[in-house]
């Protein structure tokens, strides 16, 4: 029996962890408020905010370090009363918490930096940076609620902020289909989440994550395994993971910050950090963590498979935040020790993938907005710290030694191979697939990208490198994939051991492996992947699109899943909606205007009751004096009792 | 024969009244002998005065809860609690009494009685102040309003019933444009008033018959005889029965209950529209009162087997005023109607027969009178050449030409439409959840259904205003003037205010629910 769940009272400097959330809140109300008043210095605000939130996550940092119980929350006031159901707005500040908190406001402030010179272009770049705040803000809300409607709360903000950011160009037909799409999906997962919250409620009597931890023993395996599994959708959805990962590579069509920071290094993670935190339950249940690893499993060979198979240099990487995200999602699902592996290869991820996010958008700045790989090549010599930077990067996620992400997914693809029986093996090579199907295809985007000869289109003559207020948080953030694994890897488990949960023991467990045999394996794989890739395309590749076998076709078209999701859920509902507007137009409709005209007609007919002569009026008034005083003596006589 | 003793009087107590009386006095003297040219200014000033300082007097009295005047007035929370609406409300009306801006000599005729086409008509075509008489009649009504809401037995009444009546009947009569329906109106109103008094009386006699014969007390028409008779009478309860239902009559009518609602059109219409908004508000506060008081003090012990009646009533009033509200094409028609259906709706918070029910429905009543002062401030601001424009057509593309106020006007229809965020949704909520605790659920029902079919009238007019164009027939809206504005705003806020957080107001209705004997 785990001990009992029990959060401190913020006081002191953490009273005023609200701020966190406030600032950058304010910040984008000024934003969209001011409207064009705001133009010349809005996005200055914006970045300025996020510092801010930066500066304090810092400081909270440092005070939660030094208290004994290092979980703390904060309830600001009541949100919702309704009957049995009270929500507090509340806060809570603990290790997991506040390595979230300094992901997104870190990573958060280099990219709005960033995001000043790229979209200093754009007319829209205060509306811009007041959607950007918005969308930290309600990120921030998300990770520090204390309580499941807090963070569903700010679940909604993130994709409201998401759905804005991806059709902000909605000029552009394409981006406004992308924002649909995503939403439309997201609604799916979010209305699991949502009913996920029901049940809890309904069984437990309260969302706060307290009561909610100490609780969850009670209750029976089906109800753990079905509350689990609509929390789990609720992921699927948000982290674009199979089944609900369609969205994410279309989201692509945002500006590039939006990519770098949403929909790769924070928001997209929101589904890891829904199932670390809910913590208890999943680990309450080994149906429901099988099924999260196969979930992982299924979307880390997914995102490889499609991402080898693009061409578009946002797309491959979106694909490849599609496949990081599935190892994130087989860490926690592997429960134990495991979630803080997973929770040091989100944030190393963030760093690593934000960076090459950064890296492509300076690739697009030089080359005209293009976006294909196909027409890139021997950029090396013309954007040199893009390509330095984006090399770390690169380096970073296949997991080479000794670049961030060795430290970060090697320790994955171990804890894959400690499972019990048959299943180390089926998802410990699953695992080892993916690190050399990484290597294969992020080799193949970068040797396309910045080596062998140009393909460029005729109508890009001198690329050039993108201005300083660009390169010099694509310099930062490359200094963090070259070395935030290992520092990650040695600090943050032992960090996050204070969080409800998370203090697991190491996996009893060996390895169906020697650990030495399968380090050995996951770098021999990446360095067969990377080789392969380096050799097929060290020459450039054709310009147009190849004839290809069944493998490659399908995953060019995504593994047909879109095709799946138009001919089994697109089609019939389509055919549903017009039966139902038939039905509606005939049916509802016709019962509604039937009773409107019966009313009207009423109308019509009671009017000329109403003549204007006294003597109608008076011979009303005795008819209804008559009814009532017969009405009131048939009472006295017992008649209407 | 004994000597006639002189009962005792609480003039603190009773001071909201004598206020309002005396000052009523004091304008017809005022009438008398200031000169013309001061006389609006001195009048309205007085009028404000009185009604605010009795005002004051009920606040300070807020925590009397007595029987004075030998038992027939009794102050206590819902008497002071109405008494306080009243006077709130019936300052708001007088704002828009006396504005003389909106249109040159204010809303009322400069004499009583003009001939058409006379010199004195040519003068009053011309923009002469309107009569000051207005003043002291709304006094006296706002008095006798004052009474009727805290008359402790049926005489004093009926006393206050037609104390508060005759003025309005006058005042109905006074209207600067349209004079024949202004005096048609007038005339209905005093005859079927007259009407629906006599049943009023009627009913007050057979009570008296039905009090005589208990041991112990001598006949009467105050409402503890009235209650021990029902206790224990040996007349026979048909006298009570029939007693009752006359009674409930004559007060109906005052509440523009169906089937005794049918003056409320012509009347509303007719009347200056201040004075519209005045009785809409004001008499409606008076005629609830009246009836909580009669059923929940007098009338508790019959154990409310009349309530399927009543509840009829309630149905049909319903029904009517928000079918017939449909095809209106009037403005202040269409007011009148969802006048009649709101008074259905307060039936149900009167058959609710538990102090939630009791403070719901004041609550009700007085976040009602805000919004429908407000509704009637903004009929007198749309004119044209020839006065006020109250022809719906008249209103379409409204939105285009005066924003503002269509705005306002549209805020107020959606309150109207019991839409949350406005004191209509909070107030049908308070009087409806006591409903269904009383296991009235038909009502509610009742109620729902015809909200719903209400809406169609108000939205109506909202989509006439936003989405037609402007025609050369929309008239434009005065700016208002200051007393104006200020009515305007105190409705708008109050109805803001109670919609969004309505509990201060509630809290205060609660403490107040409870009747003395």
């Amino acid at each position: 029996m785990e001990e009992t769940v029990h959060f401190a009272t913020a006081n002191g400097m953490l009273g005023s962890v609200w701020l966190l959330v406030a600032i950058p809140l304010v910040s984008a109300a000024i934003l969209l408020l001011l409207g064009r008043r705001a133009d010349r210095w809005g996005h200055w605000l914006g970045v300025a905010a996020i510092g801010a939130a930066f500066v304090l996550g810092l400081t909270y940092f440092f005070q939660l370090r030094g208290l004994e119980n290092k979980q703390v929350q904060l309830s600001l006031w009541q949100f919702i009363t309704a009957g049995d159901l009270k929500v507090d707005f509340g806060l809570l500040f603990d290790p997991l918490a506040a390595v979230f908190v300094l992901l997104i406001t870190g990573v958060g402030f280099l990219i709005h930096l960033y995001a000043v010179e790229y979209m200093a272009h754009d007319e829209g770049r205060r509306r811009f940076f007041g959607y950007f705040n918005l969308f930290v803000a309600a990120m921030l809300l998300l990770v520090l609620g204390n309580n499941y409607v807090m963070l569903y709360f700010g679940w909604e903000g993130v994709g409201l902020a998401s759905y804005l950011l991806i059709s902000f160009w909605y000029g552009r037909p394409s981006a406004a289909t992308a924002g649909k799409k995503a939403f439309l999906m997201n609604r799916v997962g979010d209305a699991g989440l949502a009913i996920g919250i029901f049940v809890l409620f309904a069984q437990l009597g309260s969302t706060q994550y307290e009561d909610v931890f100490n609780g969850v023993g009670a209750l029976s395996q089906t109800t753990v395994l079905v509350l689990g599994l609509l929390l789990l959708l609720g992921a699927t959805g948000k982290s674009g993971q199979f089944p609900l990962q369609a969205w994410l590579p279309d989201a692509m069509e945002g500006p590039t910050p939006v990519s770098a920071l949403i929909h790769a290094a924070t928001m997209v993670t929101a589904g890891v950090y829904l199932i670390a935190r809910s913590n208890p339950i999943f680990s309450a249940n080994s149906t429901l963590q099988l099924v999260v690893v196969s979930v992982g499993a299924i979307t880390l060979l997914m995102g490889c498979l499609i991402g080898a198979a693009k061409d578009d240099i946002k797309r491959v990487l979106a694909w490849s935040t599609v496949s990081q995200i599935g190892y994130m999602f087989l860490g926690v699902g592997l429960g134990g020790a495991a979630y803080a592996l997973a929770i040091v290869h989100l944030l190393a991820h963030g760093f690593f993938k934000a960076n090459m996010f950064l890296g492509a958008g300076s690739v697009m700045h030089g080359m005209n907005d293009q976006v294909d790989i196909r027409r890139f090549g021997n950029l090396s010599k013309y954007m040199k710290v893009t390509w330095l930077t984006f090399m770390m990067g690169w380096l970073a996620i296949i997991g080479m030694f000794p670049f961030s992400g060795f430290f970060s997914k090697e320790p994955i693809i171990v804890a894959a191979f400690e499972r019990e029986g048959w299943t180390a093996w089926l998802f410990g090579m699953a695992a080892l697939l993916g690190a050399g199907l990484t290597a294969f295809y992020m080799t193949r985007l970068f040797v396309l990208t910045f080596h062998g000869p140009k393909r460029w289109t005729e109508d890009i003559e001198h690329p050039h490198e993108s201005p300083k207020l660009m390169t010099v948080p694509l310099v930062l953030l490359a200094i963090g994939s070259v070395v935030a694994g290992f520092l990650l890897a040695t600090s943050v488990p032992d960090w996050l051991t204070a969080t409800a949960g998370l203090g697991g023991e190491h996996a009893e467990h060996e390895p169906v492996l020697a650990h030495w045999l399968l380090t050995t394996l996951s770098l021999l794989v990446t360095v067969l992947g990377a080789g392969l890739a380096w050799f097929l395309f060290r020459n450039g590749t054709a310009t147009e699109p190849q004839p290809a076998g069944v493998l490659v076709t399908a995953a060019r078209r995504n593994l047909y899943t879109d095709a799946f999701n138009e001919a089994v859920f697109e089609k019939p509902g389509i055919f549903l909606t017009r039966a139902l507007v038939f039905l509606d137009n005939r049916g509802v409709d016709g019962l509604v205007n039937g009773l409107a005209a019966a009313v009207g007609g009423g109308s019509g007919r009671l009017r000329r009751l109403q003549t204007g002569f006294v003597r109608s009026y008076a011979t009303s008034i005795l008819t209804g004096a008559l009814l009532v005083v017969a009405a009131f003596l048939a009472v006295q006589a017992g008649w209407l009792a | 024969m004994s000597e006639l003793k002189l009962p005792s009087l609480d003039y603190a107590a009773l001071a909201p009244i004598l206020i309002l009386l005396g000052a009523a006095l004091v304008g017809v003297l005022v009438e008398a002998f200031v000169p013309r040219r001061l006389r609006n200014g001195v009048q309205l000033a007085l009028a404000l005065l009185a009604v605010l300082s009795a005002l004051t007097m009920v606040i300070l009295n807020a925590d009397d809860r007595l029987l004075t005047a030998g038992q027939a007035i009794a102050v206590d929370g819902p008497a002071l609690f109405l008494q306080g609406a009243i006077l709130i409300l019936a300052t708001m009306a007088l704002l828009l009494i006396g504005e003389r801006s909106v249109e040159r000599g204010g809303a009322f005729v400069a004499h009583a009685a003009v001939t058409a086409e006379s010199p004195d008509d040519r003068r009053q075509a011309e923009g002469a102040g309107g009569t000051t008489e207005v003043y002291p009649l709304a006094t006296f009504a706002i008095g006798g309003m004052l009474i009727f809401v805290a008359a402790n037995d049926l005489l004093t009444m009926f006393i206050a019933l037609e104390v508060f009546s005759l003025p309005l009947y006058l005042l109905c009569a006074l209207a600067r444009r349209r004079r024949l329906l202004s005096q048609e109106a007038a005339m209905k109103y005093f005859l079927l008033g007259a009407y629906s008094s006599a049943f009023f009386l009627f009913g007050v006699a057979l009570i008296y018959g039905f009090t005589s014969g208990i041991p112990g007390r001598t006949a009467g028409v105050d409402f503890a005889t009235i209650h021990a008779a029902v206790a224990d009478s040996p007349a026979s309860r048909t006298l009570l029965f029939a007693g009752m239902a006359l009674l409930a009559i004559g007060l109906l009518f005052k509440a523009a209950a169906a089937p005794f609602h049918v003056w409320t059109p012509d009347v509303y219409q007719g009347a200056p529209t201040p004075v519209t908004g005045f009785m809409a508000a004001c008499t409606k506060v008076a005629a609830f009162g009246a009836l909580l008081r009669v059923f929940h003090v007098a009338f508790s012990g019959a154990s409310w087997d009349f309530t399927p009646v009543l509840g009829a009533v309630a149905v049909l009033t319903m029904l009517v005023g928000a079918v017939l509200a449909v095809t209106q094409t009037d403005i202040k028609r269409l007011l009148a109607y969802s006048s009649i259906a709101n008074a259905g709706y307060l039936l149900v918070g009167v058959l609710a027969p538990s102090k939630d029910g009791l403070s719901g429905t004041m609550f009700y009543l007085v976040a009602y009178g805000f919004s429908v002062i407000a509704a009637f401030a903004v009929v007198t601001l749309v004119r044209d050449a020839d006065g006020e424009a109250t022809h719906l057509s008249r209103w379409a593309g409204l939105g285009r030409r005066s924003p503002f106020f269509a705005a306002i006007f549209t805020f107020i229809l959606l309150a109207f439409a019991g839409i949350p965020l406005t004191s209509g949704f909070t107030s049908k909520f308070a009087i409806f959840a006591p409903a269904l605790d009383a296991n009235q659920a038909w009502l509610v029902i009742a109620g729902v259904l015809t909200s719903m079919v209400l809406a169609f009238p108000y939205l109506r007019v909202v989509v006439m205003m936003w989405l037609s164009e402007p025609g050369d027939a929309t008239p434009t809206v005065t700016v208002p003037g200051a007393l104006t504005s200020a009515a305007l705003v105190i409705g708008v806020l109050a109805t803001l205010v109670l919609g969004v957080a309505p509990a201060p107001l509630l809290d205060l209705a609660n403490g107040a629910a409870e009747f003395v004997r």
